[in-house]
């Protein structure tokens, strides 16, 4: 016994190697592969900083940084988050750059065997649940809501929605099965192609574009690095791995 | 108070009264049986009972949804014969607040019948009462108050259950939020007020159980 308690308060001395220096980057979860693979690119040129990613729903990662979350860089899947982030007073307002553009898709089990090829499909009696994210949080939630309200089906679906809590969440309940259908990126559906395939793409003028700012937080201590990840998001070698996973340039002028 | 905390208040009790009745048909026949008979595989299913007590509640959620899910171990034949899915309805919310509740009663009943004087079941016995008139008849009123006691702190962790019915049973307001998933989502949205004063509600309830659950057990000893 003795001994394990020696062994535990010897550990406690064994001083944790600790970095240069830290960035930690709040990334909506949508960008998770893109930011990841960016990030070891970047770490490569900046050895000494390591990257600490949390990824979540661009409204819980907003409520994180009003809460007072140490976080040094904001990604989110939306304007409105940080549009109110900025409000605020929370992020630097001229850091702020807009890098990527998405778009909605719905999707279905690859197993399906329920026909849903256009938006009054998902009407259809065997069309049980279909998921979305909880607009109230979730971005593509908001997206979703838009474009079915743009749609007129917003009313006559509401018993068969299910709400997630980001989403990976909703391309996951998709992929096992647990719903029939739901809403998510392009870019979503595209990590779990083998599990999910593309049912139809909501028309592009019944939601706003789906556009990713990225800022500097304002409590960060490291402003310059932090930029200097920004600007990496939208260089030729930033956008050129954006682009192989599916996304699409940001709007031009656009902030 | 919102309207969508008044449901998720209504439903919260209904999934409470729901899993503790489950727990009572369930529960009080397997604590007798854990307490009075010694058989093959006992151990494990004492175990097996426990479990959810000790395991993380997101491990027991996901369990459930290896047993529930549409294309789970009976939950696909299930689906494949009546079209019905548990998972996301309140049934969910109810199977997984019954599965995290069961221990507590189980525990807490078991003991109480094991502290039931065995020379009044063999009393019984010698008057010709038959093992499961007996049980009916002496044990299980002589061990009363335990059992109470172990409902009433079943209905309480029903109550509050989280991790295992957001998985089960999904975050859906008027279907499947209870008041715990009530407070979450009102914490991540920022609606400061809905949560206080459900956290406010929920603290009073499970204050009220306690001392309830406190009497029946001061009374069992």
């Amino acid at each position: 016994m003795s001994r394990i308690v020696t062994l535990v308060l010897a550990l406690l001395l064994v001083p944790v190697p600790a970095s240069a220096q830290e960035l930690v980057l709040s990334v909506a979860i949508s960008m998770k592969e893109a930011v990841e693979e960016l990030g070891r690119g970047f770490s490569s040129g900046h050895p000494g900083v390591a990257l600490r990613f949390n990824f979540g729903s661009s409204g819980e990662l907003q409520k994180q940084i009003e809460a007072g979350a140490p976080v040094d860089l904001f990604i989110s899947a939306a304007q409105r988050q940080m549009d109110e982030l900025e409000k605020a007073g929370l992020i630097v307002p001229s850091s702020r750059r807009l890098f990527a553009r998405n778009v909605l898709t719905v999707i279905k089990a690859s197993d399906s065997r329920v026909d849903i090829s256009k938006p009054a499909d998902l009407l259809d009696a065997r069309v049980k649940r279909v998921v979305i994210g909880n607009p109230k949080t979730v971005p593509v939630g908001q997206y979703s809501e838009e474009s079915l309200r743009a749609l007129g089906l917003w009313d006559r679906i509401q018993p068969k929605l299910v709400f997630s809590e980001n989403v990976r969440q909703a391309l996951d309940y998709v992929a096992r099965g647990e719903v029939d259908a739901g809403f998510v990126y392009t870019t979503d559906a595209a990590t779990r192609a083998t599990n999910v395939r593309e049912a139809f793409r909501p028309a592009e003028d019944t939601y706003r574009p789906v556009v990713y700012p990225a800022a500097v937080v304002a409590t960060s201590k490291q402003r310059s690095l932090t930029q200097t990840f920004i600007d990496m998001l939208l260089s030729r070698e930033g956008q050129a791995v954006l682009a192989r996973l599916g996304f699409q340039p940001p709007p031009l002028g656009a902030r | 108070m919102s309207p969508q905390s008044l449901s998720a208040l209504w439903l919260s009790v209904k999934v409470s009264l729901v899993a503790t009745a489950l727990v009572a048909l369930i529960g009080i026949p397997l604590a007798y049986v854990l307490a009075r008979r010694r058989f093959w595989g006992r151990a494990a299913v004492d175990t097996l009972v426990t479990l959810p007590l000790i395991l993380p509640p997101t491990v027991t959620g996901y369990y459930l949804i290896v047993v529930l899910g549409r294309r789970g171990v009976l939950g696909a034949p299930l689906y494949e014969a009546t079209g019905f899915t548990i998972a996301f309805t309140w049934y969910a919310a109810a199977i997984a607040a019954t599965v995290m509740a069961l221990p507590l009663l189980v525990r807490t009943a078991s003991a109480a019948i094991a502290s039931v004087d065995r020379e009044l079941e063999k009393a019984a016995y010698t008057l010709g009462r038959s093992e499961w008139r007996t049980a009916l008849e002496v044990t299980l009123p002589l061990a009363r108050n335990g059992i109470l006691a172990g409902l009433v702190l079943a209905f309480a962790r029903a109550l509050g259950e989280f991790g295992a019915t957001l998985m089960l049973a999904g975050n859906i307001p008027g279907k499947t939020q209870t008041v715990p998933l009530s407070i979450y989502t009102a914490v991540q949205t920022g609606e400061t007020h809905e949560a206080l004063l459900l956290v406010g509600l929920l603290t009073v309830l499970s204050c009220a159980v306690l001392v309830a659950a406190g009497r029946l057990g001061a009374r069992a000893q």
